[in-house]
């Protein structure tokens, strides 16, 4: 994999458990590392995705509805902008995913974002996980065909 | 005809003051939080999120408040509201195959890979009132077991390795994907706008229907192939970034009805399907959206066209519940002017009958 795909598939990595981390957990991790100075590319804002399913799950696109998602971007004084697009309406959620983002392509501060915000969260979000798919799996049924009516 | 009326500021005023304290209820009683609604009514916000047309919990949570729990006012309430955001694209379509599944179940395969996960269903209980619940207090924690790798495909592309079921349409690079939001309806519709309807389509209307095609008006034959219920991840290109960005998972159900076979002298029978797919844990409304659209392929099919849930004019155009409660609500809004002229030609026409029955009368006296 060239470096720029790794890279790609880090900063994805990192947005695929940001998303699903409360903007207050994000920053309070985020609290405990130093921050380099940075500004804000794009005011942060809401707005809507078209939804799309596909026709009996994989076939032709349809759209299903529209889903809120904020949006943010942000640039480190070194010259790194860095992305932020979530579901729902946290602004604040979508500009420290875009912090993170920018971070994680800055060689200085990569390793610190992944090692204390990412990793620890990517934990967090699997072990929710594992704990959802274990209370499923107790639900876990065998049906017996009985044979119906005479004979 | 409706015609605006003026006067009434005040009596309006007074009146939504006196709706705002009939929503609060008694003040001894405590106050509803959004949270505790979206958490302790989630199937509401669920159907909520799925008619309105728009994800998101907290929101239709705040319209179900809002609304009385008036669920299709705050379905009106959602869908004004999502009016007021600009739309930054569409998403890529979201793979149901790989759902972190919470529920799986068929109908038609007691054994099938992955196993049938029953989740949180009301399937086998009693239907009987809880008065423990009236006390309140909490549940006891849910049963864990092990869980496995085993993939869960779906039940449709089982049948599909063997060619017994008809593949899904495929889908066309750079075909345009119909959005009625955008575009108004017209006829006949491609499936993709017919589920596009369908998926914010009112759940008792479409219930009401898919009953209809079971007891024989437009009947097709139907099987839950699979009921699925879990998350999904959304992801968006966007385009400043260059790769599509993950936006976080959706709560979604889908139904895969199994319905009975097509064939012809050159293809050998197949069953055919339906496919139903909504926001949250909507199960009835998934597998009655299945059979609605399977009944709607009739013409594609070569089904004779006999039954309402058949006429896809008929199903689309009165599906939307704001469209259809709008029409019928506004009813109650003043139309003076319109029933003044309607008096005007009654009068008119009995006026003209009693000069009619009068006359042979008077020439009777006459005589």
């Amino acid at each position: 994999m060239s470096g720029e795909m790794a890279l790609q598939e880090r900063r994805k990595g990192a947005m695929r458990v940001l998303a699903h981390v409360p903007s207050a957990e994000i920053g309070a991790r985020m609290a405990e590392l130093e921050v380099p100075s940075h500004r804000e590319l794009r005011a942060a804002e809401s707005g809507l995705v078209m939804v799309r399913g596909r026709i009996g799950g994989d076939g032709a696109p349809f759209n299903l509805g529209e889903a809120t998602v904020s949006r943010a971007a942000v640039r480190l004084d070194s010259g790194e902008v860095g992305f932020g697009y979530v579901l729902g309406r946290d602004s604040d959620k979508a500009r420290l995913i875009a912090l993170c983002d920018a971070l994680l392509q800055s060689p200085e501060h990569a390793q610190a974002i992944e090692a204390k915000v990412v990793a620890p969260l990517r934990a967090q979000v699997q072990a929710g996980r594992e704990q959802s798919a274990a209370e499923a799996a107790a639900t876990r049924v065998d049906f017996y065909t009985m044979v119906r009516g005479e004979g | 005809m409706y015609v605006a009326v003026k006067g009434g500021e005040r009596a309006i005023e007074n009146a939504h003051r006196l709706l705002a304290h009939e929503r609060r209820g008694d003040r001894d009683v405590p106050e509803l939080s959004l949270s505790q609604i979206s958490e302790q009514l989630g199937l509401a916000v669920d159907r909520v999120m799925s008619e309105g047309s728009l994800y998101d919990r907290e929101l239709a949570a705040l319209a179900i408040k809002q609304a009385r729990g008036d669920l299709i006012e705050a379905i009106f309430l959602v869908r004004a509201f999502r009016a007021t955001l600009p739309r930054f694209g569409t998403t890529e379509p979201v793979d149901t195959g790989a759902m972190r599944v919470q529920r799986r179940v068929s109908s038609t395969f007691k054994d099938i890979p992955g196993g049938q996960v029953l989740g949180p269903t009301f399937d086998y209980t009693h239907r009987l009132l809880d008065p423990g619940l009236a006390q309140g207090g909490d549940p006891e924690a849910p049963a864990l077991a092990e869980t496995s790798d085993v993939p869960m495909p779906r039940v449709t592309d089982i049948l599909g390795r063997d060619g017994l079921i008809e593949p899904s349409p495929a889908a066309e690079t750079d075909a345009p994907v119909g959005d009625l939001t955008r575009d108004p309806l017209s006829f006949p519709a491609g499936r993709d706008l017919r589920l596009q309807n369908l998926a914010r389509g009112d759940e008792g209307f479409l219930l009401a229907l898919g009953y209809s095609t079971q007891r024989g008006y437009g009947r097709n034959h139907p099987f839950a192939g699979e009921i699925r219920f879990g998350e999904v991840e959304v992801e968006f290109v966007a385009e400043e970034i260059g790769f599509a960005v993950p936006l976080g998972s959706i709560e979604l159900t889908e139904c895969q009805m199994v319905n009975q076979f097509k064939g012809s002298a050159t293809e050998p029978p197949c069953f055919t399907r339906g496919y139903g797919l909504a926001f949250g844990q909507s199960e009835r409304k998934t597998m009655s959206m299945a059979l609605v659209d399977r009944a709607l392929r009739a013409r594609e099919l070569g089904e004779d066209l006999i039954a309402p849930a058949q006429d896809e004019e008929f199903v689309m155009s009165h599906s939307d519940n704001v469209q259809a409660t709008g029409f019928v609500e506004h009813l109650k809004l003043p139309h003076y002017v319109d029933f003044q002229s309607e008096l005007g030609l009654l009068r008119k026409l009995r006026q003209e009958f009693a000069e009619a029955n009068a006359a042979p009368a008077l020439k009777e006296a006459a005589e």
